[in-house]
Formats: C-alpha cells, structure tokens, sequence
C-alpha cells in the first residue's frame, strides 16, 4: 500500500516537472521576455531581465503609433461584446422553439447546424455579399459574420439545456396568460443562465481569439482588433521582440482571466458541445 | 380499454388538439427567423455562390466564366498541389496525434496522481490563448540559431535542425505546436467519456486479475470509443481547416513547402486571383467532405458494433 502511494506521488511528481517544462516554460518566456530592454530580448534566451522594463515597455506598446493597441482592444471588446449577444439571442431563440416545438423546421435546422459545423465558409464569395450589403470592412459586417459561423455550437448547447425545462412551467405562464415573447423572455431565459454564462465564455474566447474573419473581412489599421495589431507587431518591429511579446501578454490575459474565474462552465461547454456534435 | 373505445376519447381527443395548437402558438417559428436570415446571407449565399465563382475568372467587379480551368491549374501547378498534399498529411497527424496523446492524458489524468488539479488545468490552458500569440511565440523559441529549443539541445551536443527552417521539416513542426494547442480539448473530451465508464467494469476485471494493461485493453480503449470518434472528428475538422498557426510561424515557407489549402487561399486572394482562391475553397469544402463522410460512418459502425 505504502510503495502503491509512493508510487503515484513519484508519477504526479514526473508529471509536474514535464508539465512546467513544455506547458509553463513557454509562457514564462512570453512574462519575462516582456519584461526585457530591447537589446536584452533580442538575444531570445530565456533568462531574468538584466533590466526590468515592464513597465516601459506597457506604456511604449500602449502609445505606440498613436495607441493603436488601445484602440484594437476597444475594436475587439466592442466587436466580442456584440457578437457574443446576438449569438446567445438568437441560438436561445432556435434551440428553445426547435426543442418545444416539432415541425417541418427542424429538419431545416439540423442541416444547418450541421452545415455549419462542418463546411468551411466561402472566403472570397463572403467578402462579396459584404461589399453588396455594403458591410465589408465595417465592424458591424464582422459581428454578422461572428454571429454566423458561431450560430450551430450555441444552438445545439441551447437545445439541450432547454429539453431538461419540464414543460409544466410553460404551460403554467401560459394558463396565466403570457404570450410567447412574455413566456420566453420572463420565463425561460432566466432558467437558461447556466447555459448563458457557457457559451458567453466559451464564445467571447473564440471571437477576442478570431484572427481569420478580422483579416478577410475588417481589413485596414483603421479598425485593426488584438489579433492583427500583434500580426502587424510582428512584420514591423522585428527588433524589438520585447514590445512584441507584451503585446503577446497583454492580448492572452483577458482570455486567462475568463478561465480563472469560469474555469467549470468552460470546460463543460467544450465537452458538452463536443459530445453532442 | 384497447379494443373498445370508451365514449369519452373523442372529446379527450379533440381538448388534446386544441391544447397542442395552443401550444404551438406559444412557440411560434418565427423565433428562428433572424438566425436562419443571417445564416442564409452570411453562409448559404456565399457558399453556394462559391461554386460559381470557382468557375470563373474574377476580380470582384468583372466576371469571365472559364470553366473548369481553375481547378486544372489547381492540381497542375506544384506549389498548388502541395498545399493539397499537406493539408491532408497536417489534418492526419495533428488528429491522430491528439487522439495518442490526449487518451494517454486522460487514462493519466483520471488516476489518483499527485497534483490532478493542477495538470488538468495546465493541459488546457494553451486551448484559450491566441493562436498567432502561440505562433509566433514558438517562432522565437524553436529560431534555428538563437532559439532557447537549440540552445537547450546544444548543451547535450545536439546540434538542433532549423524546425521551421528545414523544408522537410517545417510543416512538421507546426503540426507539433498545433498539437500542444489543441491536446486540452482532446484531453477533457477523453477525461469526460473514461469518468463515465461504471467503476464495477474495472472492479470486476481485477477480481479476475486483469493486469493494469489488459483493463485498459480490453475496457478503457472500447468504452471511450465515442470520446475518441468526437475527438477525431474535431480535430480532423479543425486540421483540415487550419490555417492561422501555420501563417504565423511560416507563412507557407520556406518557399511554399509548408503551405496548406487554407493558405493557398489566402495567397491567391491577396494576389487578386478570386476565381482562383474560391476553386481553392471548393477544394478544400470537397477534401473535407471526402475524409469526414467515411470516417464518421466508419466511427459510427464500430460504435453499433460494440
């Protein structure tokens, strides 16, 4: 039993060690080259800062080109902010009428789900239907196309978490004379908040992490997000691997942030969508 | 009761339709009128708006139908076919890759080990980060002269190869990272479906003497089958697809030996070859659908079997 004991302590101990090298290691480097002067960073070892220059190098990379990164983070917050929204309405909108509700749509709404999923969307036909509804490098025309391609993982979260609502709620609201907006909005949506706070999280991840749509479809340093800024960063400051790298950290912590805090409802998310799908 | 009817069903009947309509007017469809508009415009239009384009020769204002030529450049051209090769070989990999890795994680990862909490957690952590942040982090890490990787190496008189450097090598090694990025969701999947197998299984298999390997042989392995169909069919859907980590670490270099479709796309549509770029896309809806539709049969007969 002892030697047993002993044993998986020794494993779990193995385990750690591996972990911290290929898992910590890397975003150790990131902390610490952020924290470099520029010569010191160039030399890309992975050591303490002979200076610290954290903070310098925060204040350069927030002025830098009239704060260009400060308005990427507002472009980005604003454009994950609105896309996030109209995806809970509307996929809560699908899931819970196809889930009460048999008829000819739900076969429609399979396919589309599954279309969804699985298709890769038409790059260049895209920016087309943008540049008719004149919509293409708007912010507005990237939260419809976030909102789109993130429609089948919401509603088949929605759609499952709504069949565990008995029905009997329902009718009660609507023997007390609610009409289907009432019942829903009043209802229903408030049962939905674990599955909300879900896909909130697991969504607003995915669209601040976006790097395709922003670069087909909201070209321009005009309404540059997080992720192109740091893809810019990259071709224009190839010296200064320490302003690279803060913007690097500056851009991670937000997601890391949501992960410590929603750490539970991320992971059932993943899963639980997984699963289904 | 089921032969005669008894007088009251037919009233019973008609209460139960009336109640039914009346429950159908509290769900009305036009709830999902705004998600299926969005999803037309933004998703249906486009892609079958695709199949036309791929045939034509086009700049966004001028349209030349030219048939099928596209697609016969698509496979004449090396740098073309490449593309087409890696995306397939990448797709493979990463997804055999993280079904090894992430089912050896979740055996590890569901046994009473030290610190259980911590590795679940650390596993995953790479899956929230931003794919250009991890590109180009390992960029510098795995620079073939200055990177910590080689320096690493040269203390034990290895002399480390140019990872992204060497053309056999490069798309190799944006395989790998894309499979330290990706291994958390494979893990938690595998964890999820290994934690719902009932205990008694493995109970019983030891009374029997079943030695660690043969239970997981014979019990673990086919009773996460599904976790393991899911994990293959995302990671295959999400290889296929790639394309931000491999811009990031190569933009398709050295030369175009580690270009993908999905960079050929990109390419092409920088050069303002959007006929070209959409037969691209075409390819790429046509490989995916080639390789998902048998292996999700193949996955659901074993599924049947067991």
């Amino acid at each position: 039993m002892r030697t047993l004991r002993l044993r998986r302590a020794a494993y779990g101990v193995l385990a750690i060690v591996v972990s911290v090298v290929v898992f910590l290691v890397p975003f150790a480097f990131i902390v610490l080259t952020a924290s470099k002067t520029a010569p010191d960073a160039s030399q890309l070892e992975f050591s303490l800062p002979q200076d610290w220059a954290f903070l310098d190098n925060l204040v350069e990379v927030v002025s830098y080109r009239d704060g260009i990164v400060l308005r990427a983070f507002v472009n980005s917050a604003v454009l994950t902010v609105l896309s996030v929204t109209a995806m809970v309405l509307l996929a809560a909108m699908v899931g819970y009428v196809t889930q009460r509700r048999r008829s000819w749509l739900n076969p429609v709404v399979d396919t589309m789900v599954l279309a969804g999923l699985i298709v890769p969307p038409a790059v260049v036909p895209t920016v087309w239907v943008l540049q008719r509804l004149e919509l293409f490098k708007t912010l507005g025309g990237l939260v419809l196309i976030e909102v789109t391609f993130g429609l089948s993982f919401c509603i088949l979260l929605f759609r499952a978490f709504v069949a565990t609502i008995p029905r009997e709620l329902d009718e009660a609201a609507i023997l007390d004379g609610a009409g289907p907006v009432r019942l829903f909005w009043t209802m229903i949506v408030p049962l939905l908040r674990p599955v909300i706070i879900t896909v909130v999280v697991v969504q607003a991840v995915a669209v601040f992490n976006d790097f395709t749509g922003p670069l087909y479809f909201l070209p321009g340093d005009e309404n540059a997000t997080v992720q192109l800024t740091l893809y810019n960063f990259q071709g224009q400051s190839l010296n200064q691997y320490n302003l690279l790298f803060m913007d690097i950290l500056l851009i991670t912590i937000p997601p890391l942030v949501l992960y410590v805090f929603f750490n539970r409802q991320i992971v059932a998310g993943m899963t639980n969508g997984a699963l289904k799908g | 009761m089921t032969t005669l009817s008894p007088p009251g069903t037919l009233l019973r009947k008609e209460a139960a339709g009336t109640t039914r309509r009346r429950t159908d007017s509290s769900y009305p469809l036009w709830f999902a009128v705004p998600a299926a508009v969005l999803f037309l415009v933004f998703f249906a239009v486009p892609t079958f708006a695709s199949f036309w384009f791929s045939l034509t020769r086009w700049t966004l204002f001028d349209v030349e139908f030219i048939g099928f030529d596209n697609f016969v450049q698509f496979f004449r051209e090396p740098q073309l076919v490449t593309g087409f090769v890696n995306t397939l070989v990448y797709g493979i990999l990463t997804s055999g890759a993280k079904v090894v890795l992430g089912l050896a994680l979740g055996v590890f990862l569901t046994s009473p080990i030290l610190g259980r909490g911590y590795l679940r957690a650390i596993v995953f952590f790479p899956v929230l980060v931003s794919t250009i942040g991890v590109g180009i982090t390992f960029k510098v890490l795995l620079d073939p002269f200055d990177g910590v990787v080689n320096r690493v190496l040269g203390w034990f008189g290895v002399d480390g190869p140019g990872w992204l450097t060497d053309p056999d090598l490069a798309l190799l090694t944006v395989a790998a990272v894309d499979v330290w990025k990706g291994l958390g969701i494979a893990t938690l999947i595998f964890i999820a479906g290994i934690v719902a197998i009932p205990q008694d299984y493995f109970e019983a298999a030891r009374m029997d003497g079943a030695s660690g390997w043969q239970q997981f042989r014979h019990i673990t392995l086919p009773l996460s089958m599904p976790a393991t169909g899911t994990v293959v069919i995302l990671s295959l859907i999400g290889g296929l697809r790639s394309f931000d980590l491999i811009w990031a670490m190569t933009n398709g270099g050295p030369g175009f030996t580690s270009d993908v479709i999905g960079s050929v796309i990109y390419k092409q549509y920088q050069a303002g070859f959007y006929g070209l770029s959409t037969a691209g896309n075409v390819v790429l809806f046509a490989v995916v659908a080639a390789v998902m539709v048998p292996v999700s049969l193949a996955l659901r007969r074993r599924e049947q079997e067991l």
